[in-house]
C-alpha cells in the first residue's frame, strides 16, 4: 500500500464522522485501515482528539455552589 | 375512609412520589445543564438566569416529561427555547466568509508556528499552544447556530439526534452545522494563537 504524505482528502472527510463515532462498521474499519497506513493522517487525527478534549477541558466551567442552592430551592414543597 | 378516597389518596401519594424523584434527577443533571449553558450564552449571569428559568418550568410541567426517555436533552430543550424566547439577537449575516480552509487547517497553522519557534512539532505540542482564553474567546466568537450545535455536541456530549430534537431543527442540518461550525472554530483559534492571518 502507498505512504500518503500529502493532503489526503478522503481521510478528512471521514475523520469528523469518525471522531464522532457515527461511521458504519465497514467505513469505520476503512478508516481504521488508513490511519495505520497513513503518518500524515494519523498525525492530524492525534491532534483533532486531543484539539477536541482541550476544547471541553477549557470550556467547562463549574457551576457556582449557590446556583445549585438556588435551583433546590425551586423544588415543589412537600 | 371510602374506597373512592382510599384510591385518590394512593393516586396523590404516588404522584407525589413521581415529582420528588423527577426532580431529583433533574438536580443531578444541573452541574451538566449549566456547563452547557454558560457557553450557549455570553456571561455568566445570564447562564445563571437561564439555568433558574429553566428549572423552574422544567418542575412546573414535569408532567409532560415521558419517563425512561432522555431528561437531560428534555432541559436543554427548555433551556434552548428560552434562550431563542429571551430575544437572542438573530443573527442577519451566518459568516459570510468563505470557508475554503480544510480540517487540517488548524494543525497546519500551528504546526508550522511551532516549527518556527524552534521546537519539535509534536501534537501535543501543538495544542499545548492554545490557551484556555483562545479557546474560550474562539468559542464565543463561532456564530450562534453554529455555536448552539458545536456546544451541544463537543462540550454536552450529546449525539447528533438529540442535537437535532434539543434545537427542533433537521438531523442534516445538525451535521451541516456542526461541520462549518468546527471549521469557523478552529479558523478563531487558528487566529488567536499565530497573531492573526
Amino acid at each position: 500500500m502507498s505512504v500518503e504524505i500529502g493532503p489526503c482528502e478522503k481521510c478528512e472527510e471521514m475523520m469528523q464522522p469518525f471522531l464522532d463515532r457515527v461511521l458504519s462498521e465497514a467505513e469505520r474499519a476503512e478508516a481504521e485501515r488508513h490511519l495505520e497506513a497513513c503518518p500524515y493522517c494519523a498525525k492530524r487525527y492525534r491532534f483533532e482528539e486531543s484539539l477536541r478534549q482541550f476544547v471541553r477541558r477549557a470550556c467547562s466551567e463549574q457551576m457556582p455552589p449557590e446556583l445549585k442552592a438556588k435551583l433546590a430551592a425551586l423544588r415543589t414543597p412537600l | 375512609m371510602g374506597e373512592t378516597e382510599r384510591d385518590d389518596a394512593r393516586r396523590l401519594a404516588a404522584e407525589a412520589r413521581n415529582r420528588v424523584r423527577f426532580e431529583e434527577e433533574a438536580l443531578e443533571l444541573s452541574d451538566q445543564v449549566y456547563r452547557v449553558a454558560r457557553r450557549l450564552v455570553s456571561t455568566r449571569e445570564e447562564a445563571e438566569d437561564l439555568v433558574q428559568e429553566t428549572y423552574a418550568r422544567a418542575f412546573r410541567s414535569w408532567r409532560s416529561f415521558t419517563p425512561g426517555t432522555n431528561l437531560r436533552a428534555w432541559l436543554l430543550r427548555i433551556l434552548t427555547n428560552l434562550n431563542i424566547d429571551r430575544g437572542r439577537r438573530r443573527q442577519r449575516a451566518p459568516d459570510e466568509q468563505p470557508l475554503e480552509e480544510g480540517d487540517y487547517f488548524l494543525y497546519n497553522r500551528l504546526e508550522s508556528a511551532v516549527r518556527d519557534g524552534g521546537g519539535g512539532a509534536d501534537e501535543e505540542r501543538v495544542v499545548e499552544r492554545l490557551s484556555q482564553d483562545d479557546i474560550v474567546g474562539a468559542l464565543s466568537a463561532v456564530p450562534h447556530d453554529f455555536r448552539d450545535v458545536v456546544v451541544l455536541v463537543d462540550i454536552g456530549d450529546f449525539s447528533y439526534q438529540d442535537a437535532a430534537s434539543i434545537l427542533d431543527i433537521p438531523i442534516g442540518t445538525v451535521m451541516s452545522r456542526l461541520h462549518r461550525g468546527r471549521r469557523i472554530l478552529k479558523r478563531e483559534l487558528a487566529e488567536r494563537a499565530t497573531g492573526g492571518t
